[in-house]
């Protein structure tokens, strides 16, 4: 339990809290990275090198500037000062409360949790390239598959339907 | 109290604060965004068990949250796109807005 | 035993760090190693920056047939020390509508995610600040912080020109960060490593004099020119430089910066060139290495730093010749020209790889290259009937 881990960890849960909390959308995009980021250094912080970097390229870069790109948009001008949740926001917070409860116990009454750091290095390039080319390289398919029908997918989702023959 | 539990805490208070937020807020980009910290909270506890874990050589861990980021990525996009769609149907993202299905 | 005084002087700054640190317990020696690295990199970069403020608008005035300034100092070269003193002494505005903390927090993000660039990009030999394994995927991950900045800074601002800027800025840069990661891609293919010291160790040999820089194969050739033009788009240099157009949108994402906050934003933008400028040099131009074998005699970090300058004045004179573009223009010339050459490209670098060596290789590589490049420019267009343009908006 090192102060590195504490302050990353804190710096991850103030920006998700602040996500699901604020009430300007892209407050809430920008505490998003911030938490995207903590969670990033937590990865370079237990030797995914390679993933931790991905993190933030895919999430900071991508996942973040696509969502601000659909709040800007939809949003309207005039801001409206009703409530930010739902009529049933009682029952989803209970149920979100309820659910760490029972992921906390299991954690923590967990024999496997106990477990000693081992002494190994982290994940290098070159093994994780050698995996995703050999043991994995049919997941690594589908995968490209997926995202190349998600990118027709969302194009044609999204894109504004024509009018008449103009 | 070691460090795994430590990560894994972290984890779940993660999951929650994205299923929190999944279930209680009106905006349907919120929502999305709760489900994408729910996701990546499952991939810290992939990266923390795999570096936790007896075998780390076999990376397995690594290539889960890999795997995960990707399809993460594709369903923001879609999820997006979808949003997008509605709103040009509907003219807004508030999930209590959309009852047009409602008897 | 004293290595040869050629060595000596390659290895100064080396050398030189190491003393310094050596004087101190041993407790602080490593923190103290990364300190000195960074106030190296943040006062030769800043000064870079001084320098290039003189040369670019000097280079313009002599491509605009005027002189550019020429009234500080000798020949108007302390000029960069007029301009910040003015940029220190100016009043801060902020619109009253603005939001405050992210209007504050844009420009200081944009710089730091400058500065983290340098961290992986080795200037000369064993002066790399980390020899990261995943190098290049660091530099384009901390490279999209800068996409969030200008963000930032576009909406914060509260007014519709910034945000028009930002949002066609977010459009470019996304659009041309595919391609720029594609080009690179090549060569990582041929060195096979993520790590820049490693991608630059690759190419420190000679065949006869002649060095082994990838940009002297035909993939690494079409590489290296497809980087450097996303590399423009990236750095919103002109002739993209759409997003700080001064007769649509006046200034863009900058327009509500006054002051040492629009001074940061300046700075912020020429270190990003310098950076993508840095890379190019790092991945295709041998980084530091000597461009004949009889010239190795140079220090190493000479080499990086004269490329780095021929890289500027590159852009300098680009901006100085060609018009900027139009938002769809852009656009179409990301999606419909530099990604299609790019994909080729990855391809015409895995068939070098797997053909045997010698001039059919070569002649092989470059066809793969060379036809696609006409059709995808000209071939493809030339029977196409363009429509008379309509003004929808503007009758």
């Amino acid at each position: 339990m090192t102060a590195t881990f504490l302050i990353l960890a804190a710096i991850t849960i103030a920006g998700t809290v602040a996500t699901m909390a604020m009430r300007n959308l892209v407050h809430c995009v920008l505490a998003l990275t911030l938490g995207f980021a903590g969670l990033a250094a937590l990865y370079l912080q237990l030797g995914a090198q390679f993933v931790g970097l991905t993190q933030i390229l895919v999430y900071v870069g991508a996942v973040a500037i696509l969502a601000v790109f659909v709040i800007m948009m939809t949003q309207k001008p005039a801001q409206t000062t009703e409530s930010i949740f739902s009529s049933f926001w009682l029952a989803g917070s209970l149920i979100a409360a309820l659910v760490f409860a029972v992921l906390g116990w299991a954690i923590v009454s967990s024999s496997t949790s106990s477990r000693p750091l081992p002494p190994q290095a982290e994940a290098a390039v070159r093994p994780i390239g050698d995996a995703l080319m050999h043991r994995f390289v049919l997941p690594l398919e589908i995968m490209g598959l997926l995202l190349t029908a998600a990118l027709i997918g969302a194009v044609v989702v999204a894109m504004q339907e024509k009018r008449g023959t103009a | 109290m070691s460090s795994l539990t430590g990560y894994l805490l972290v984890s779940a208070l993660i999951f929650s604060i994205g299923l929190a937020g999944a279930l209680t807020r009106r905006s349907a980009i919120l929502v999305l965004i709760g489900i994408e910290l729910m996701l990546n909270a499952a991939n810290l506890n992939f990266i923390a068990f795999w570096r936790y874990g007896p075998n780390a050589q076999a990376l397995t861990g690594v290539m889960f949250a890999i795997f995960s980021i990707g399809i993460a990525a594709a369903e923001a996009a879609v999820g997006l796109g979808i949003v997008l769609a509605v709103y040009r149907h509907s003219k807004t993202t508030e999930l209590d807005r959309m009852n047009s299905m409602k008897g | 035993m004293t290595p040869p005084p050629i060595q000596q002087a390659d290895q100064i700054f080396v050398t030189l760090q190491h003393r310094v640190v050596g004087y101190l317990p041993i407790k602080f020696q490593s923190i103290a190693d990364v300190i000195l690295s960074v106030v190296a990199i943040v006062l030769v970069f800043a000064l870079l920056f001084a320098i290039t403020t003189v040369l670019e608008r000097k280079g313009l005035g002599r491509i605009q047939n005027r002189y550019g300034p020429n009234r500080v100092g000798p020949a108007g070269f302390f000029q960069p020390i007029a301009d910040g003193v003015k940029s220190l002494t100016k009043e801060d505005l902020v619109p009253r509508t603005a939001d405050q903390l992210v209007h504050f927090m844009a420009p200081v993000l944009l710089v730091i995610a400058a500065f983290l660039a340098y961290a992986v990009l080795p200037v000369g030999r064993n002066m790399a600040l980390v020899d990261l394994n995943a190098g290049v995927l660091f530099f384009f991950a901390v490279g999209t912080l800068v996409e969030l900045a200008v963000f930032m800074a576009g909406w914060s601002s509260r007014n519709k020109y910034s945000l028009l800027g930002a949002m066609r800025a977010i459009a470019q840069m996304i659009s041309y960060e595919v391609p720029l990661v594609l080009a690179s891609i090549v060569v990582i293919m041929a060195a096979g490593s993520l790590s820049t010291v490693a991608i630059v160790n690759m190419q420190t040999g000679y065949s006869g004099i002649w060095p082994h820089w990838f940009v002297l194969t035909p993939w690494g050739f079409a590489g290296f020119n497809l980087f450097m033009i996303a590399a423009t788009a990236e750095s919103n240099r002109s002739p993209f430089d759409l997003p700080e157009g001064e007769s649509e949108i006046i200034a863009g994402y900058y327009i509500e910066y006054s002051g040492f906050k629009f001074a940061l934003f300046f700075l912020g933008e020429y270190l990003g060139m310098f950076a993508t400028s840095g890379l190019a040099i790092t991945l295709f131009l041998g980084g530091w290495a000597a461009p004949f074998s009889f010239l190795t005699w140079i220090p190493s970090y000479l080499w990086f730093f004269a490329k780095l300058l021929l890289m500027i004045a590159i852009f300098i004179w680009i901006r100085g010749t060609l018009p900027r573009l139009r938002m769809d223009q852009l656009m179409n010339f990301a999606w419909q020209f530099m990604l299609p050459m790019t994909l080729i490209n990855v391809f015409a670098a895995g068939v070098w790889h797997f053909m045997p060596g010698g001039v059919i290789r070569w002649l092989v590589c470059a066809a793969l290259l060379i036809v696609p490049a006409f059709l995808l420019s000209r071939g493809l267009k030339q029977g196409k009937k363009f429509a008379a343009r309509t003004y929808r908006f503007a009758d």
